[in-house]
């Protein structure tokens, strides 16, 4: 069964009707207890950095996520979901994120902010999901990976950034698979097939 | 980069999509749901959807028409039209909406917008701006067009974009439904005035005045109806010419 962690401030709408159109089962769950139970876990988000591991906490969700992830079962970010995966975000000083990968989350200088639309990743390492082509941002922060090898592809705004990690098994987007078309939901039934 | 997004817009009143001409004479265009797959397909990059249905009791059809559309297709879309309380909005997103549009409310009570921007994120919240031409500005209407608000466009958008908007939808009364081409010089000020998204709306017409909007007016998207519904350009035949003129859009 894939869960999908449900800590309050997310829009999780989106990503459950993906979910339902590419025929598979979920649950929605805000227990620490249940995350063990499942086979897939999908962190959506949407909201502050802060404000997430803030909720996290709160829900006692950091340690059994954590434990998930140890376990090597497939886990995949979306958005604020891969960006709590680094260790602290300008967005929110002094909050700790999970510190699953080392670097940190910072914000875009340049341009229009957030970036808001479509555009273009590239895959960056060797990795079954992601393909070049368009999928919908809204960021207004970035991650900054210190290890290079987990950087699945790369985007430009002004600047070249990391828009999705793949490492073991954790996946991850800065985009949003759930609202990007059919090139986005085919991303999502690649991982959901793995 | 970002593509530039074309986002066909449409009205819906009692259910039915409608498209006037000026804010008036509303025309039968269609089916919302059935409309907004016509467009996914032929590669839409949001929808809009304003609801302009006059009685509160008939609007209830709205949130079936957002809970069909967001099950069927998978881009962004906004939905827009008589929302004035957070508890509407937090309706609206949970039948799937992405992104929710407000523009009297935003005037009556500016607070709501920190509200629910500070609750759903910025990126949630689109302010609509109807704006019409005075004789050396632009005025904000509210009220679906009828009641002037006599402020100032430009600095009620540097305003809302304090108060935590994440985009502005900005429509030229002037031109809306007209097809005469889009206002280029009011979406190029309010668009260099500020730092978030601005979405042109009101009298694309042909190809020509599309590509404009973008290279001389700076919108970051165009929103349109009748040219969409009528059939007088297909989505893909606006980001063909788009693309053919060296602007990236996503094909």
């Amino acid at each position: 069964m894939i869960y999908i962690i449900n800590y309050g401030a997310g829009n999780i709408g989106s990503i459950t009707n993906a979910l339902e159109y590419l025929g598979y089962e979920y649950t929605i769950t805000e227990n620490p207890d249940m995350i063990k139970e499942a086979d897939k876990l999908i962190l959506p988000g949407v909201g502050a950095f802060g404000e997430i591991m803030d909720n996290l906490k709160k829900q006692k969700l950091i340690e059994p996520i954590k434990k998930f992830i140890d376990s090597g079962k497939p886990f995949f970010g979306i958005c604020l979901g891969l960006q709590v995966l680094f260790e602290r975000s300008e967005e929110s000083p002094g909050v700790k994120g999970l510190g699953l990968f080392e670097g940190e989350v910072v914000k875009f200088r340049q341009g229009k902010v957030p970036q808001i639309g479509w555009n273009k990743i590239r895959p960056a390492n060797q990795n079954e999901f992601f393909r070049e082509g368009f999928v919908y941002f809204v960021n207004s922060f970035y991650i900054v990976p210190k290890n290079t090898d987990i950087i699945a592809t790369k985007t430009d705004y002004y600047l070249e950034f990391t828009s999705a990690v793949q490492c073991k098994n954790i996946t991850a987007t800065q985009f949003h698979p759930e609202k990007s078309g059919e090139f986005g939901l085919d991303i999502l039934r690649r991982w959901l097939e793995c | 980069m970002l593509t530039k997004r074309i986002v066909p817009c449409l009205d819906v009143k009692n259910g039915r999509v409608v498209k006037g001409t000026n804010f008036v004479n509303l025309r039968d265009a269609g089916d919302p749901v059935e409309l907004a797959k016509k467009y996914n397909e032929e590669g839409a990059d949001e929808l809009v959807f304003l609801d302009i249905t006059a009685s509160v009791e008939e609007r209830k059809t709205i949130y079936d028409i957002v809970r069909n559309v967001s099950r069927q297709l998978f881009i962004p879309f906004t939905v827009g039209g008589g929302i004035s309380t957070v508890e509407d909005m937090q309706k609206l997103l949970f039948c799937g909406a992405d992104k929710i549009s407000v523009n009297t409310a935003a005037i009556k009570n500016p607070g709501i917008i920190k509200q629910a921007s500070s609750k759903f994120g910025s990126q949630c919240i689109v302010v609509a701006i109807d704006a019409k031409k005075t004789q050396n500005s632009w005025n904000v209407f509210i009220n679906g067009g009828r009641t002037d608000t006599r402020i100032d466009a430009i600095e009620w958008a540097k305003k809302v974009q304090q108060f935590g908007a994440g985009e502005i939808l900005l429509t030229s009364m002037d031109r809306d439904g007209t097809k005469k081409g889009f206002d280029i010089g009011l979406t190029k000020i309010i668009s260099e005035s500020i730092n978030i998204p601005v979405i042109a709306s009101g009298g694309a017409g042909d190809l020509k005045s599309i590509s404009d909007i973008f290279e001389y007016g700076c919108a970051d998207a165009m929103l349109a109806a009748s040219i969409f519904h009528y059939g007088k350009f297909s989505v893909s035949q606006v980001k063909e010419y788009l693309a053919k003129n060296n602007m990236e859009v996503r094909l």
